[in-house]
């Protein structure tokens, strides 16, 4: 079911470093079509990374099964209000998991900044989103090439469900060292995005 | 909307952006980026870097009847009603704001803290903790350190202190190094949205006895 990589519809760039399959195109069939196979393939690729993800967060074998279904079909019910132009289908994804992981794992509400309008139901512009998906690209890369050291202080942060000091006590690293190491980090993808 | 000045912190960001900032900083942060365009833009890069983790993260595999037993919650139907969340033009409040303190600022039970210094405590689960501060113009906030993170954001209003001037949507990040001592600006009283992870900690005798009764 794995798809294999594929150039996407609006795609002439590919990059040989990461496959990619337009995850975008098969989250548009399924919102226009209901169409149960684009549907099977997103799932094949991402419900065990959004398994993997509450996994690493904290959750037991049970409740991560329990919640990546649910994360899975709210990408479903809520795959009209993808928008291509804001976000890619991995980065919308995550954030449908970690606000499951805060709801199921730590049993808080989550306060969502207000939307933004962009007038009336306007379809996003493709350039917009072929540049998106571009930077998309980058970013992976520019994580992928961090040194191993920054790579996993950034993991953690996000992964691990950690505050700053908290991931100081895990690793027994001064508070300072990490936030050095992030603040690198973040220097080091923000010089790749330029 | 007049210019932002003071800005939410990467560290900030990422907390928000992995879900990993106690209830009460997530409230300040979300009602920031209602009403700041390029934090929003900055929390869109976190959150794309979180989806970057996502794709090449570690997969654990999913029960075989994973799919059909997924399928069959989606023919089941949305859990959740979708959110409309349109805000009236010109309100002090941005949407966050309102599943906490109600949907204006008349409908906030406000406590008097002495020197016309109002407050209303927010509830938000975790160690965290977020209240609404009306000071009148003019007035100072009585003078304080802090023992953790405490973020301060004008919603009405502004004051200044011995850094700068904060106005609508600007936020100040305080820590324990910082002393500070604002004052509301003449005028229209200031109205801020605070969040503390630490009780504060006054530095005249009267607050410091009140503050354990005052809750603050």
């Amino acid at each position: 079911m794995r798809g294999r990589p594929k150039p996407g519809a609006y795609d002439t760039t590919m990059t040989q470093t990461i496959p990619d399959t337009d995850w975008a195109a098969h989250l548009q069939r399924v919102h226009t079509h209901r169409d149960q196979n684009a549907f099977a393939a997103l799932f094949a690729h991402f419900a065990p990374r959004v398994k993997g993800f509450l996994i690493r967060s904290g959750a037991s074998e049970p409740l991560a099964e329990e919640c990546t279904q649910e994360v899975m079909a709210t990408v479903w019910h809520k795959a009209h209000l993808f928008d291509g132009s804001r976000a890619g289908v991995s980065t919308w994804i995550f954030t449908i998991a970690r606000n499951k992981r805060i709801d199921a794992l730590r049993k808080q509400r989550r306060p969502e900044p207000e939307e933004v309008t962009w007038g009336p139901e306007e379809e996003p512009d493709q350039t917009d989103v072929l540049a998106l998906q571009q930077d998309t690209r980058k970013l992976a890369i520019a994580l992928a090439q961090l040194p191993e050291k920054q790579r996993i202080l950034i993991e953690r942060a996000y992964f691990a469900d950690l505050s700053h000091s908290e991931i100081a006590e895990e690793t027994g690293l001064p508070l300072g060292t990490i936030k050095s190491r992030i603040r690198l980090a973040l220097e080091r993808l923000r010089h790749a995005m330029q | 909307m007049g210019q932002i000045n003071h800005h939410l912190s990467d560290q900030l960001l990422i907390g928000y952006a992995a879900g990993a900032l106690p209830e009460a900083f997530n409230l300040v942060v979300a009602t920031h980026i209602s009403l700041c365009d390029e934090c929003r833009a900055r929390l869109g890069s976190f959150e794309t870097v979180g989806g970057c983790l996502l794709d090449s993260g570690p997969a654990a595999s999913v029960a075989s009847d994973a799919l059909v037993n997924t399928l069959k919650l989606i023919a089941e139907g949305p859990k959740e009603p979708p959110k409309v969340s349109r805000n009236r033009a010109g309100n002090v409040f941005p949407t966050p704001l309102h599943d906490y303190a109600g949907s204006d600022l008349s409908a906030v039970r406000w406590r008097p803290m002495g020197g016309g210094v109002r407050q209303a405590r927010l509830a938000t689960s975790g160690a965290a903790t977020a209240r609404l501060l009306y000071i009148p113009g003019g007035t100072h906030i009585p003078d304080h350190g802090h023992r953790g993170t405490e973020m301060t954001l004008v919603l009405q209003g502004a004051f200044r202190d011995e850094t700068d001037r904060f106005g609508r949507g600007d936020i100040e990040i305080a820590d324990q190094q910082m002393q500070h001592t604002p004052v509301a600006e003449p005028g229209a009283a200031c109205i801020c949205l605070a969040a503390t992870d630490a009780p504060l900690k006054f530095n005249s005798l009267i607050p410091r006895i009140a503050q354990p009764f005052l809750r603050i």
